[in-house]
């Protein structure tokens, strides 16, 4: 035993431990529920002040939300009738009903009733083409490439525009409308935009100075100009530049500025990740003697791709969201269709506008959110088997 | 006997890569030309066809429609096509200016709040930013008009505002400063005393008078020089308060609904994207500068001011311009609410009455393209003065 | 009482007159995780203590919590007689008077040495510009780069960035220098110059608590050495016994590994 009096610890100048220190838990109060209080939520006074303002402002927006979404939303009914505010239901909330009775019409338009089966069954193909390249792990994802990129694209304007020698009678373009529409150009920009984009993007790295000023001309002109003044060129000039008997419908039109305007967009994300190859990957097969496309198509565009996969998601998220403009060159997509019924008499009552609204909101919400959690996903899976 | 120096190998003409690259360029530019003649040989053909005449005449024309709101003196009976370009070139300008000054508030607020350390304020920013830039921006366009500001109420129950507007659904009513008389001697002092605030953080910052000094003089004189040129010069400047009356509102300053719904979409939407620029920027300072600037002894301000702020800036500013290109541009979605920006009235309205698609459309976007390149070009001259030093 | 054994050559000093910190039953936690266990230090001041041992030991943690970059939930810690506990006005008080340097040296890439070293003695202790660029070419002499003056971090060699890092440092005028692991994270030859740079500090009476392996600048110039593991304190003892007589288990299954 140590016979120093010492005032505080003692100045070992030699010490050797002879027992391990206890294991002791921690104090109660810095961990747990309490710790997690205290420090996240009540950490400095200005914390304690904005959490009692944080927890007043749910108060005060989150019972009435409530209330007007579920509590008091009409769910059924034929017309404005049930979404009105009467002696024995003063308070009406969201008007469902309205939502409910349109729904046919939101999703397929005009398009004639008999054939919506071929409707659902282009929703189907897309949703395996989507699954089939999204899912990492699938089987032969070439085959879903092409699959996708190809045979669907094909397919599916047969499907829908029809095909009389099958026995599927034509649908002009100006018949169909709401999700379907939207789900068209959606899918008709990301099936182009890949593509293109990635030939923009190998024009723009090329050595070839009038390859690449074309290329960088197109994209920046692309880039620097609204989205509605290349739909509004597409949808007025088209039709000028090509012989009359050729007279595109209106639908190809806004597809066409859709497609070239997302092109631009994923060019620049295609290049970003071109550049994140090291020159030494171009260099060691040009070394064992591969030509440029071939070594574009076995070392440099699949790490490339894979890269900016995430980007290339949230490019489509924004294309997702873009599909709304078409509504300004007259196209009836989902938006426009919800538009459309809300300014139906027979359903006008103060809340038919925010419960369509709502409606849409919910729907494109559930879409663009789920798609960039899973490219945020796949941003980490992707930086996980990087590290060694 | 000495080897006879080696000479270039022959290579066939068509196989030196050179030659090819050359013959590929001459090739696209040759489909380039070809197509362009082509197209406009067809263009011209259909435009005659329809009887629709070419060439920018129609720019002096009288245009003989309304808008709604004008910064620029313009009559439907008098005023030309061209004059009408104007009127909604500075209606766009207006938009994203004062667009571009609310957003980068908004964003810069809420991109703070993501990385609070208090747990809610954190998470509901996030969720705010989540929600806006999920949804499509034409559908919060037409949310803000129609289901908000056109359900606000009449004149007669007007929302009244602090400090003296009123919020009804015919607008939103400011009070407005009037200049009256002379009131332009206090504009230049304003603006003199702006200057000499700017010279004064030069100065500060490059240390020759103290921090403290500086701001004490930069707010006498923006105080100051305008109360005393008011005081010298005996100009009227006065607050005009809106007046209202059972059908209608006098005085102040009115934005119409369709401004107010516009501005609204843009500065949430924008902001939000802001937002994450924001975030993604103080982020990207490392750990270890804060940790060195604590173990120096710098208070939280200063660490903040002059080691987490400089550097986050770095990594905020490119895409932060790029925000506000894309709330220029965005913009143009007035169209979804009839508010009279460039796009609404020349390629709407003075399109539909001309009929002279490929002028009009092309000046438009030339229009949007000046906005962008000279932004971009900035942008770039700015990004290489301030890249970091490296070996 | 814990069974500790007090080896003599301990002496009872008066503490707080002459201690640099004072560590007592100091314990922290990484939420369920206890990462300090029960650590007892004293350091005097003008002494000079290597802390090493393998990683995850705690021997950053426990320097870090002498300047309040680490908070810990138990236990007493004063330094330069101020406790440090939850008292900001202490905290920064302790802040001017320790200086540290850092294994990724994080000098502020926007700022020019001069600037870096100019920052602090500006703002915090509010000596005037020309004073304190006097005393930072002053420092940036004695750390030998004194041409470096106006490049930016960026345009210096790993050796010189860590060098204006310790100037930088010695601007504030610290009575204590804690070191965590200030050559890991340089190439071998240019560790030489950082550690020449320290043995000068060290000769000129410093007080200092280094977190390194470099076992030569133990030898040469420390007057205790501490062995860190899991948390604890194992082992304490002059640099020659240290190294030749070790008598934890663990410290010499330690200097077997690291002395191979």
């Amino acid at each position: 035993m140590s016979s120093v009096a010492a005032i505080g610890t003692e100045h070992r100048l030699v010490f050797v431990r002879t027992a391990p220190a206890p294991s002791l838990p921690p104090p109660f109060a810095s961990t747990g529920v309490i710790g997690w209080t205290r420090a996240n939520l009540f950490g400095t006074p200005f914390n304690a002040v904005m959490t009692v303002l944080v927890v007043l402002l749910f108060i005060w927006v989150v019972p009435p939300l409530v209330r007007f979404l579920l509590v008091d939303a009409v769910w059924t009914g034929s017309d404005r009738q049930a979404c009105l505010a009467t002696v024995a239901h003063p308070e009406v909330g969201a008007c469902w009903a309205f939502v409910r009775e349109h729904l046919a019409y939101f999703t397929y338009g005009s398009y004639p009733i008999d054939g919506r089966w071929r409707v659902d069954i282009f929703f189907a193909m897309l949703a395996v083409g989507m699954g089939w390249l999204l899912w990492l792990n699938a089987p032969h994802r070439g085959l879903g490439a092409l699959y996708f990129f190809g045979i669907f694209p094909i397919v599916s304007f047969f499907l829908l525009y029809g095909l009389p020698a099958l026995g599927l009678e034509i649908v002009d373009t100006s018949r169909w409308g709401g999700l379907m529409v939207t789900v068209v150009v959606a899918a008709v920009g990301i099936v182009f935009s890949l593509p293109l984009g990635i030939l923009l993007a190998l024009g723009r790295r090329s050595h070839m100075p009038a390859l690449k000023t074309v290329s960088v001309v197109f994209i920046e002109f692309v880039r620097g100009v609204p989205l509605v003044t290349v739909l509004f060129m597409a949808s007025v000039m088209l039709p000028l530049f090509l012989p009359p008997a050729w007279s595109p419908d209106k639908l190809v039109r806004a597809l066409v500025g859709v497609a070239l305007f997302s092109s631009a967009y994923m060019a620049e994300v295609v290049r970003a990740g071109l550049q994140a190859i090291p020159r030494g990957q171009w260099e060691a097969a040009s070394a064992l003697g591969l030509g440029y496309w071939q070594t574009l198509r076995f070392v440099v565009l699949p790490p490339a791709l894979r890269i900016t996969i995430p980007n290339i998601l949230n490019t489509y998220v924004g294309l997702f969201k873009d599909t709304t403009l078409v509504f300004f060159v007259g196209i009836y997509d989902f938006l426009k269709t919800i538009e459309a019924a809300r300014e139906d008499p027979t359903w006008a009552t103060p809340v038919t506008s925010v419960s369509g609204y709502a409606f849409a909101a919910l729907f494109y919400f559930t879409c663009c959110y789920s798609m960039s959690r899973y490219a945020t996903s796949i941003e980490r899976r992707l930086g996980r088997s990087e590290r060694r | 006997m000495a080897n006879a120096p080696a000479s270039t190998p022959e290579v066939p003409f068509l196989r030196d890569p050179r030659v090819r690259s050359v013959l590929w360029q001459a090739l696209l530019i040759l489909l380039l030309i070809a197509a362009a003649v082509g197209l406009f040989l067809l263009a011209a053909a259909n435009l005659q066809r329809a009887h629709i005449t070419s060439g920018f005449g129609f720019w002096n024309q009288p245009a003989g429609f309304d808008i709604s709101q004008t910064l620029i003196d313009y009559s439907s009976s008098t005023s030309t096509y061209g004059r009408a370009f104007w009127v909604g070139l500075c209606n766009t300008l207006l938009v994203a200016a004062v667009g571009i000054v609310l957003a980068t508030i908004v964003g810069f607020t809420i991109g703070i709040a993501r990385l609070s350390t208090n747990w809610l304020v954190a998470h509901l920013a996030a969720g705010y930013v989540q929600l806006i830039r999920n949804v499509p921006l034409v559908l919060q366009l037409l949310f803000w008009y129609n289901a908000v500001l056109k359900a606000l109420p009449n004149f007669g129950d007007s929302i009244h505002l602090p400090g003296g507007g009123y919020l009804n659904n015919r607008g939103l009513y400011l009070p407005a400063v009037d200049f009256g008389g002379g009131g332009d001697v206090v504009l230049a002092a304003l603006g003199a005393a702006i200057a000499i605030m700017i010279a004064l953080v030069v100065l500060a910052r490059r240390g020759r008078i103290a921090a403290g000094l500086a701001t004490a003089l930069a707010l006498a004189g923006l105080i100051g020089l305008p109360v005393g040129a008011a005081l010298v010069s005996g100009a009227q400047v006065s607050f005009v308060f809106p007046q209202l009356s059972r059908f209608n509102v006098r005085g102040g300053l009115e934005m119409t609904p369709e401004l107010v719904a516009l501005l609204t979409g843009l500065v949430i939407y924008t902001g939000a994207f802001i937002a994450e620029t924001v975030r993604a920027g103080l982020s990207a300072v490392q750990r270890g500068q804060v940790e060195a600037a604590q173990a120096l002894g710098l208070s939280r301000l200063l660490t903040l001011r002059r080691v987490i702020i400089p550097q986050a800036m770095r990594v905020i500013i490119p895409p932060l311009t790029s925000q506000y290109l894309n709330l220029t541009k965005n913009s143009s979605l007035a169209v979804a609410i009839g508010y009279p920006d460039l796009v609404q009235i020349f390629t709407g309205t003075v399109l539909n009455q001309t009929g002279q698609a490929v002028e009009i459309v092309a000046v438009t976007m030339a229009v949007y393209l000046v906005i962008s390149l000279t932004t971009s070009f900035v942008m770039n001259i700015y990004n290489a003065r301030m890249a970091l030093r490296e070996r | 009482m814990t069974a500790m054994e007090a080896v003599d050559g301990g002496v009872a000093s008066q503490m707080s007159r002459e201690s640099a910190v004072e560590i007592r039953g100091l314990n922290k936690w990484f939420g369920e995780f206890q990462v300090l266990r029960d650590v007892d230090l004293t350091l005097r001041r003008g002494e000079r203590i290597v802390v090493c041992g393998p990683s995850g030991s705690g021997k950053s943690t426990l320097i870090r919590c002498i300047n309040g970059l680490e908070v810990f939930q138990k236990g007493d810690l004063v330094v330069d007689g101020i406790p440090l506990g939850n008292d900001v006005k202490n905290l920064a008080k302790v802040r001017r008077e320790v200086g540290m340097v850092f294994q990724q040296f994080n000098l502020f890439p926007h700022l020019t040495v001069m600037e870096n070293c100019t920052l602090a003695p500006i703002n915090v202790r509010k000596i005037p510009q020309m004073q304190a660029e006097e005393i930072a070419l002053k420092f940036l002499k004695r750390v030998r780069i004194p041409e470096q003056a106006d490049k930016y971090p960026g345009q210096l060699s790993g050796g010189q960035q860590q060098r204006v890092a310790i100037a930088r440092a010695l601007c504030m005028s610290p009575k204590l220098m804690l070191f965590d692991e200030p050559t890991s994270a340089l190439d071998p030859e240019m560790v030489k110059e950082v550690l020449d740079t320290m043995v000068q500090l060290a000769v000129d009476g410093m007080t200092m608590i280094v977190v390194t392996h470099e076992m030569g600048f133990a030898r040469q110039v420390a007057d205790r050495v501490v062995f860190m593991d899991a948390g604890q304190i194992v082992e304490i003892n002059t640099p020659t016994e240290f190294f030749t007589h070790p008598q934890h288990e663990r410290t010499k299954l330690f200097l077997s590994q690291i002395l191979k």
